[in-house]
């Protein structure tokens, strides 16, 4: 026996190619790849009516604005906005995390927090975009 | 794994410097990483200054003559010294290349060498590969096919069916591109990086080839393939001029097709 062989710090012993096989493959990925572009994609005609928006209404009081929220037009394209925009965000973020954080525990426990407070925030603004278009 | 500073053990001092001989006239200075398992101390960078009126023209021909006739402790890989071997890539003035193919006259300044990024060091320019080269395994580069071939002759393609495998039948799996990933970088455990992803579409191109559709049911993995995120550093740094980003494209568009 070499003393190679008899080195007992050596954690792993697994050949290099049982390593590269891994888990195998997950089977999945492209639709996350396919949705992350198509909602890029159509924030980026939403995000131009957003700033249309933010301009018509500059220096607009409340009833104003509530008034521009109760054209159904204008209310189910700022419900389109919220969902795609965190829908995509919620994917893109995925993905950071997936690059920067190793540990799996942790990577779960961001990845859920994460997910939790972007559910929130769309909710929160859906809410708020209903309560003024039905006011 | 994402990783911001070098490990304690990893950090770079400053090395010994060769002097040229006296009258040089064209001297230049070639900072070079150093590193020895065998003594238990850091990495450093040798400053070896060589006369280039008697070196010949590439970054190879300089190595070579530090390890001829300055410093016979130098340990780097090389063969076949015309881009086709793939053994002496190396990171060259920050950017990984053949040191074959890399003329020495494109480096302004000091010619900085260091082995390829983010691979575990064997000795100074040596990297230990045996990750990729497990992972290209893992692809199965070789022809899978049930139709037996012809018995009196080779399997035949048609002249566009050949053309699909230009700019793939290429690489010489130097893992140039690999190296230079981030992504590989802080996941090369799992995503298999541009080289092996190459092959694997170079395969997967293939009009001889039967197992197209479990070669990417094997790709679609969140890791396997799709840390890919179009950083496009593997098509500027191949010294072959290749371009393994548009094989990945390739390979991402098929696992779309295929579904409807």
């Amino acid at each position: 026996m070499s003393t190679q062989d008899k080195d007992l710090s050596i954690k792993i012993r697994r050949s290099a190619l049982g390593r590269a096989r891994g888990l195998g493959s997950a089977k999945s990925g492209s639709a996350h790849w396919w949705a992350e572009r198509m909602t890029a994609a159509a924030l980026l005609p939403l995000s131009l009516y957003f700033v249309v928006s933010v301009i018509i209404l500059l220096g607009a009081d409340q009833a104003h604005m509530a008034a521009y929220m109760a054209e159904p037009w204008n209310s189910a394209l700022f419900l389109a906005l919220i969902a795609i925009m965190f829908y995509h965000l919620s994917m893109g973020l995925q993905v950071v995390i997936e690059d920067y954080v190793p540990d799996e525990a942790k990577r779960l426990i961001t990845l859920l927090v994460i997910k939790g407070v972007i559910i929130f925030l769309a909710l929160a603004s859906a809410v708020s975009v209903l309560k003024l278009a039905f006011s | 794994m994402a990783e911001f500073s070098l490990p304690a053990n990893s950090k770079i001092g400053e090395g010994k410097t060769y002097k040229a001989e006296a009258g040089a006239k064209r001297v230049k200075s070639f900072k070079v990483y150093r590193w020895n398992p065998d003594d238990g101390k850091n990495p450093v960078m040798d400053t070896y200054e060589i006369d280039l009126d008697k070196c010949g023209p590439m970054v190879l021909d300089a190595i070579i003559k530090i390890k001829n006739e300055i410093d016979s402790s130098l340990t780097f890989r090389r063969s076949c010294r015309e881009g086709i071997c793939g053994s002496c890539a190396m990171n060259i003035d920050g950017t990984n290349t053949l040191a074959c193919l890399k003329p020495i006259a494109e480096v302004k300044g000091d010619v900085k060498i260091n082995p390829l990024p983010h691979m575990p060091v064997v000795k100074d320019l040596v990297p230990d590969l045996s990750q990729p080269y497990a992972q290209l395994r893992s692809i199965e580069p070789w022809m899978q096919s049930e139709t037996v071939a012809p018995p009196d002759g080779e399997r035949l393609q048609s002249k566009e069916e050949r053309a699909e495998l230009d700019g793939l039948w290429e690489c010489i799996l130097c893992f140039c591109c690999s190296t230079s990933c981030p992504s590989y970088w802080w996941n090369g455990d799992r995503y298999l990086g541009p080289a092996v992803l190459l092959q694997a579409y170079r395969w997967i191109a293939d009009s001889r080839d039967e197992a197209t559709g479990k070669r990417l049911d094997a790709l679609e993995d969140p890791f396997k393939l799709y840390r890919c995120h179009t950083i496009m550093n593997c098509t500027q740094t191949c010294p072959k001029g290749l371009n393994p980003a548009k094989a990945i494209g390739k390979v991402k568009q098929l696992m779309l097709e295929r579904q409807g």
